[in-house]
């Protein structure tokens, strides 16, 4: 097939919905692939967490019984951090990377048609769960035990799916990896590439090293429940404790996985529409390599109360300070590639400002909850639940967004409504802090986090927070007509799309043909949106 | 101008095939060290805890005679706490929740058990010590967690524990917590049970046979 010459095949699609889409190996349509896949996971991880906000509306039991609560609070985290956030990336990465760096398609395309066709079935096996005997996982999606092994018939079924999904992210890993450092066009050197290419490298590499640990977690779980070992059970001369150090030491560098290639999003972005060179580019790759880095030897700060002898926690928590020296550094720039920016305010910008605004204040609170005397006190309280909320929702989803509308135009050839996406924004922001800002006050306050009641001093804020979260839910909808509309027609996209946009994927028409670079580009400083100048 | 581009374009996939499977070589590899690191992370574990007396691991159990210590003026809060496990039906506490003792002198902490099942049970003792780091001056010469317990029906059974504190023990450690928890053996339950119904019925039933037809396979 690849001695087609270029001529022949401009849109040559395959024929048929299972040979296009089913048996696919084309990065293009692997990549929509993800990306509704993940907005798929995105409303269903969203219902979850409608059902949580409605509950928690008043206090007193309303709606469900507390161990559909607990289901309801651990499905949601696991299908949004591994159904929504991480393939939506993938998805990113599908689309982008190749378009990017001048590449035909992902290195190992093959490959590619499985990780993503492994999802789907992993997710249908972990949210059947909620249909089983004794329910889904309740014991928090950090699978802690001995909470966890008490799951009933479903806990099998959960810890296969998280293989699953494990199995898949190393697979996109390794063809993200293979792509950015065989696959690029000649003369598009590490230090040219786009910044979105960059963290996407970084956060492949993260992957491949701390999957792996989260598939051993979750194997020891498995031979302690069902072969009689004792890795975690104190009875037999384990310790629980254990546990969450290996998954912590995959935890805390999953959270990077998750906002690495937000960060990426957002340095293509915002040069575009301040109409200026990225600030500090060099700077932004040593900043994320760092940030990467450091993220493998922070975890124990997610485990203060576990009882660690006091040089650790010190040690965990400066090392996790400086955390905020390299994302310093990446605020600044952003910040610095805005002064004097001719800048205008699209809509993939208004979320990239939220995101810089909203990410900080997600960057500041972890910084409170560095403090060991201080956690202490936050540990385990909505101010956590704030916290990560910020980082995650303001951060990375806002990111996802803006990557979203920025890139929708070359992807489906039209232009969104622009109007509708504003005010997709202007809803989305405000109902988003009416979500979660009060949640820092109920946790500073002692709310804890993960129980279906609460007494009743915490019952304004929790009100508060909850219409901001159905406000903020029916917002998502939006979106979901704004893509729908946009990929059915609208006003025609120019290949350029954005008036300052610079980089090889506004090279190629909108939207972007089947087959693009089978002949590689020629690069030069008028096509390359950052790096060293020839 | 086809024919022209297929050459440097045809050699340069093949370099870029070759490149990618050695690229994906690499990274499985990489993928399969990892897994293997996160179960080395056990062994670096109780490496860590031997090292730092973290889950009580610093405490040293040594034969009565074989004891020399020296005594200390020095005397610190000593705190005792007991719980069971949920799967096992005893009562089980510490007699004094706290005492003060002198470094470096042999003291005995009480503990009591009850089985409040109607059936016996061996249970299995697991300790810790708080803050850790003192765990490596700690020194038991007799504990009941040194050995299962069985307890009958019903039966109440007092489980002290003879210890002392090295008078090494770090100024800045005012307090000790010893804590136990019970866990039910439940192997060695079973097999108890089992061999004392057989003992009382003596005479040949079903089970025996079967027990009996298993040895002979066996042999």
């Amino acid at each position: 097939m690849t001695t087609i010459t270029h001529e022949d095949h401009h849109d040559h699609k395959p024929q048929g919905f299972l040979n296009r889409w089913v048996f696919s190996t084309n990065h293009k349509d692997i990549g929509t692939l993800y990306l509704v896949f993940a907005l798929l996971m995105f409303f269903i991880g969203g219902a979850m967490a409608m059902i949580i906000r409605a509950e928690l509306f008043m206090p007193g039991m309303q709606l469900v019984q507390p161990e559909f609560f607990n289901q309801m609070t651990t499905v949601h985290a696991l299908v949004m951090v591994f159904g929504a956030v991480m393939p939506a990336f993938v998805g990113f990465a599908n689309w982008m990377i190749p378009l990017m760096i001048g590449a035909p398609d992902m290195a190992l395309p093959r490959m590619n048609n499985w990780s993503f066709w492994i999802l789907p079935f992993a997710f249908t096996m972990l949210v059947s769960t909620l249909f089983m005997d004794g329910g889904a996982p309740a014991g928090g999606w950090t699978l802690y035990p001995p909470l966890v092994l008490q799951t009933g018939d479903s806990f099998i079924f959960a810890m296969f799916a998280i293989h699953m999904l494990g199995i898949s992210s190393i697979m996109g890993a390794i063809n993200v990896i293979a792509t950015i450092l065989n696959m690029r066009a000649p003369g598009m050197t590490l230090l040219r590439m786009p910044l979105f290419v960059w963290t996407w490298l970084i956060t492949a590499f993260l992957l491949i090293a701390v999957m792996p640990v989260l598939a051993g977690a979750v194997t020891m779980l498995i031979t302690d429940r069902f072969f009689l070992t004792s890795f975690f059970n104190a009875a037999g001369g384990g310790d629980p404790v254990l546990f969450q150090h290996i998954f912590w030491f995959f935890g805390h560098p999953e959270v990077y996985i998750m906002i690495l290639p937000a960060f990426g999003i957002i340095s293509e972005i915002i040069p575009t529409f301040a109409r200026k060179p990225l600030f500090g580019y060099t700077s932004m790759v040593y900043a994320t390599v760092s940030i990467a880095f450091l993220s493998f030897i922070v975890w124990a700060h997610h485990m203060f109360t576990v009882g660690m002898p006091l040089g650790a926690e010190i040690y965990f928590m400066l090392a996790t300070m400086m955390i905020s020296i390299p994302t310093g550094v990446k605020v600044f720039n952003w910040i610095a590639t805005m002064w004097r920016g001719s800048m205008t305010f699209e809509t993939p910008m208004l979320f990239a400002l939220g995101f810089v605004v909203l990410f900080t204040i997600g960057g500041f609170s972890g910084l409170m909850l560095a403090i060991v005397p201080a956690d202490f006190q936050y540990h385990d309280t909505y101010f956590v639940v704030a916290h990560f909320h910020y980082v995650l929702v303001t951060g990375s989803v806002f990111a996802l967004m803006a990557g979203t509308y920025y890139w929708l135009p070359k992807w489906t050839g039209h232009m969104y409504n622009e109007r509708l996406g504003k005010w997709h924004f202007w809803l989305s922001v405000v109902f988003v802090n009416v979500l979660f800002f009060p949640q820092h006050y109920l946790g500073l306050a002692g709310m804890p986090r993960r129980i279906p009641d609460y007494s009743p001093q915490f019952a304004d804020f929790n009100m508060l927070s909850s219409i901001g979260g159905f406000a903020f839910g029916l917002t998502q909808l939006m979106f979901v007509y704004i893509v729908w509309k946009c990929a059915r027609g609208g006003e025609t996209a120019t290949a350029q799309v954005w008036e300052g946009a610079k980089g090889l994927e506004w090279t190629v028409p909108s939207p972007a043909p089947f087959h693009t670079f089978e002949t590689p580009p020629k690069i030069d400083d008028s096509v390359v949106a950052h790096g060293n100048h020839m | 101008m086809a024919d022209q581009q297929v050459d440097p374009q045809t050699e340069r996939k093949a370099v870029q095939r070759k490149a990618n499977r050695r690229t994906l070589r690499r990274l499985i590899l990489i993928s399969i060290g990892m897994f293997g690191f996160g179960f080395a992370m056990w062994p670096l574990y109780e490496i860590f805890c031997d090292v730092t007396g973290f889950g009580g691991r610093g405490v040293q159990e040594v034969a009565a005679d074989d004891i020399q210590h020296y005594q200390d003026q020095r005397e610190i809060t000593m705190r005792f706490d007991a719980t069971v496990n949920s799967g096992l039906n005893w009562q089980f506490e510490a007699v004094d929740s706290a005492k003060t003792v002198q470094l470096g002198k042999l003291s005995v902490a009480s503990y009591t058990s009850i089985n409040i099942s109607d059936e016996p049970v061996i249970g299995h003792a697991v300790f810790n010590v708080a803050p850790p780091e003192a765990s490596l001056y700690f020194v038991k010469t007799e504990c009941f967690c040194f050995t299962e317990q069985l307890l009958l029906a019903g039966e109440k059974k007092d489980m002290p524990v003879t210890y002392y504190i090295s008078p090494d023990l770090p100024d800045d450690i005012e307090s000790i917590t010893l804590s136990y928890t019970f866990f039910k053996n439940i192997p060695a339950t079973l097999a108890y049970n089992n061999a004392a119904k057989k003992e009382i019925s003596n005479q040949p039933n079903p089970n025996n046979i079967t027990t009996n037809d298993t040895r002979a396979r066996g042999e």
